[in-house]
């Protein structure tokens, strides 16, 4: 086990603190290290640090990153027991040449499987496939006493419904199977379009994303007027070897081919470039430079990792930081999500990314975040005064709607907001007293927002 | 914990019954602020329902600068019953008497001005440093910057407490917790009322939001109003004849 002091925060780089940082093997972590490790502030696992607030972090406490463990590919079954620590990025380069996908994506290949299933991750299938939790067949979980417990939904209902998006609030997750999808080649089928605002983006949406596994639309967030909500709207399907082949035939030689590049990096000390002048250009160009209406075939990168390509490209927000605000509201609050967007147009507040997305059923994860509705995402440039009172005012908006944050984005809820979105809340708590009545694990998130 | 637009939650300030103190508190107001804590010396005179920070609750704990052996009790206590302390506001502090000569008044003046200070800074230090987050705010001045002959006792205690704060904002570098060191030139409260105004003059609120924008930014010095800073650049170096005169 290695030690460090580092000061940690989430990808946002907002909120830091300084905590013990152990890299440890899971068979490390008995029930002797624990109790050492543990005193006096607790214990949090963390993955590669994308959540962008604060729930991997615990100042003054210790923190575990996992060594990644096994991948452990079965064909047959369709599934891979893989090690907690492992990312996204290590097991699709390992299953994508042998024909299976992740049964979900974020927008980025550099998070590990224990954060997918801890966060209860999403991606553009959540409309027709749920969260990342509703495809995990079983876990083994380090618990507060020290066991290491293989839990399934049968096994252990509750635990298992705390575990997934209970943000390593139960235990650390150390293993899990999951289910994969079969694909036939690694590139995707796009249907690109621009939209020229809300209205009929929404409606767009709500009529033609059942017809595509993955569906998405980035909303230019600095658009006023008639042009509000304007939007380039992408869908998509894995592509069969006949797509393929009928689009670019030189490819059907190697279908399979997985080999994401890492283009640049941003180096430390950029200041923050993200002003509301480069962000209405960039927006601008964006929209532009979007066909029409476009079909065509996409990498795996291009089509879910585009920001992968440039490393660490969260330091263009400069010294400050930024947040990522997301939220969800029912397909009925349709109103409140066009104040939201009219709002942040109004407010000055430039949003380089939003990202507006159908959800479709809940996983059944206590504090999973996805349910039916509506979810947005906006990135926001956190140096900037009166930044607070613009999200108050979200917030405020979103609960009176009957709409919810995702705590893996969270970095400005209080506790109230929570309990206001989350109604098994109470039930989550019940169960982490049980399965911890000491509180050995506790996040920095867990001590702002009272999940202990 | 502050959240990501540093809005703390929990907030103690040592001296709460200072305008400055209390100004900086109400700057800190948001949903987020959820306790705010004044150490005080007489906790019964204190009237907290005249008083209103948000909807943060406001509780009171009793606490001298010269009883420099309890300090740290009282840090760990106040942490112990409140959670994490986000902001500390070191805010107490005496003027002394105009024109203050006399032995054992200059002393009890450096007692609180200078040793309280030095005690309880260093009892917030830990509490911050085991917390591995948090922001210790040191009300100094720009007496202590250039001490003049009409008030030199109360300027050397905060050179003193100047000092002291800045040194100990480096040694916690890389702990996670910081401290700000604020640099005010005349004030306008309680403690300056009926006192000539000096150049440059400014209200406990103008105090209270370059302190906000310090901790917005991760400052470790603020002068306010921050043109002070080039100001006594030069002062520092006028010659004696010059300041002396200066200080009519």
């Amino acid at each position: 086990m290695r030690r460090r002091q580092l000061e940690l925060s989430g990808w946002g780089r907002t909120a830091p603190s300084v905590a013990t940082v152990v890299d440890a093997d899971p068979d490390e972590l008995d029930v002797r290290a624990l109790d050492e490790l543990g005193a006096p502030r607790g214990i949090i696992a963390r993955g590669l640090g994308r959540a962008y607030g604060d729930p991997a972090q615990n100042g003054g406490g210790t923190v575990v990153r996992l060594a990644p463990g096994p991948i452990l590919l079965d064909a047959s079954a369709r599934t891979v027991r893989v090690g907690a620590g492992v990312s996204l990025d290590e097991l699709l380069r390992h299953i994508v040449p042998r024909g299976f996908f992740v049964p979900v994506t974020p927008g980025t290949r550099f998070v590990t499987i224990g954060g997918a299933i801890a966060s209860d991750i999403h991606g553009k299938n959540h409309h027709v496939d749920g969260s990342f939790g509703a495809h995990v067949d079983d876990m083994t979980v380090l618990l507060a006493d020290g066991s290491h417990r293989r839990i399934t939904p049968v096994s252990e209902p509750s635990l298992w419904w705390a575990t997934i998006g209970g943000m390593g609030l139960t235990g650390i997750i150390v293993e899990a199977t999951v289910r994969l999808l079969s694909i036939q080649t690694s590139r995707c089928l796009v249907h690109t379009e621009r939209v020229p605002n809300l209205d009929s983006l929404l409606e767009r949406m709500e009529s033609g994303d059942d017809l595509h596994r993955y569906s998405v639309a980035w909303v230019d967030m600095v658009a006023t007027g008639a042009s509000l909500g304007r939007a380039v709207l992408t869908r998509g399907d894995h592509a069969t070897l006949d797509d393929l082949v009928s689009q670019d035939p030189a490819a059907g030689a190697d279908p399979l081919s997985f080999a994401p590049p890492g283009l640049a990096a941003v180096p430390p000390g950029v200041p923050n470039v993200l002003n509301r002048l480069t962000v209405r250009a960039f927006n601008e160009m964006w929209y532009r430079k979007a066909p029409t209406s476009h079909v065509g075939l996409e990498s795996i990168t291009g089509f879910f990792h585009p920001l992968d390509m440039v490393g660490d490209w969260n330091r263009l927000y400069g010294r400050a930081g930024f947040l990522q605000y997301q939220f969800v509201v029912p397909f009925e609050a349709v109103d409140t999500l066009r104040a939201i967007v009219r709002i942040v147009s109004a407010s000055g507040h430039a949003s380089f990314l939003a990202v507006l997305k159908r959800f479709g059923p809940a996983s059944g994860g206590l504090l999973s975040f996805p349910t039916p509705g509506w979810t947005l995402t906006l990135d926001l440039p956190a140096g900037v005064a009166g930044l607070g009172g613009l999200v108050g005012e979200l917030d405020r908006m979103v609960l009176a709607a009957g709409g919810r944050h995702y705590l893996a984005k969270d970095a400005t809820a209080t506790p109230e907001t929570i309990r206001a979105g989350y109604p098994r809340l109470d039930e989550w708590l019940r169960v982490r007293r049980d399965v911890d009545p000491a509180g050995r694990w506790i996040s920095d998130q867990a001590r702002r927002l009272h999940l202990h | 914990m502050n959240n990501a637009v540093h809005q703390p939650q929990t907030v103690l300030v040592l001296g709460g019954t200072s305008d400055i103190g209390q100004a900086i508190v109400s700057a800190l107001v948001s949903p987020a602020l959820r306790r705010v804590i004044l150490a005080v010396r007489h906790p019964d005179q204190v009237e907290t329902d005249a008083l209103q920070f948000g909807s943060a609750e406001i509780v009171t704990v009793p606490f001298d600068a010269t009883a420099v052996d309890r300090h740290d009790e009282l840090v760990a206590e106040v942490a112990a019953a409140h959670g994490d302390l986000d902001v500390v506001i070191q805010a107490f502090g005496q003027l002394g008497a105009p024109d203050l000569t006399d032995p054992v008044e200059a002393a009890q003046l450096a007692t609180v001005n200078y040793v309280g200070a030095v005690s309880s800074g260093l009892a917030v230090a830990r509490q911050l440093r085991a917390q591995g987050h948090g922001t210790l705010v040191v009300l100094s001045s720009v007496a202590g910057v250039r001490t003049r002959a009409s008030n030199f006792v109360y300027g050397s205690t905060k050179a003193g407490q100047d000092a002291f704060a800045t040194g100990l904002g480096h040694l916690l570098h890389g702990t996670g917790a910081h401290v700000l060191t604020v640099r005010p030139g005349f004030v306008r409260s309680s403690m300056t009322a009926g006192m000539p105004e000096a150049p440059f003059s400014v209200d406990v609120a103008d105090v209270a939001d370059a302190v906000v924008c310090g901790l917005r930014r991760g400052r470790s010095v603020v002068w306010v109003p921050g043109i002070l800073q080039f100001v006594f650049g030069l002062l520092r170096y006028a010659p004696g004849a010059v300041w002396r005169r200066l200080d009519r």
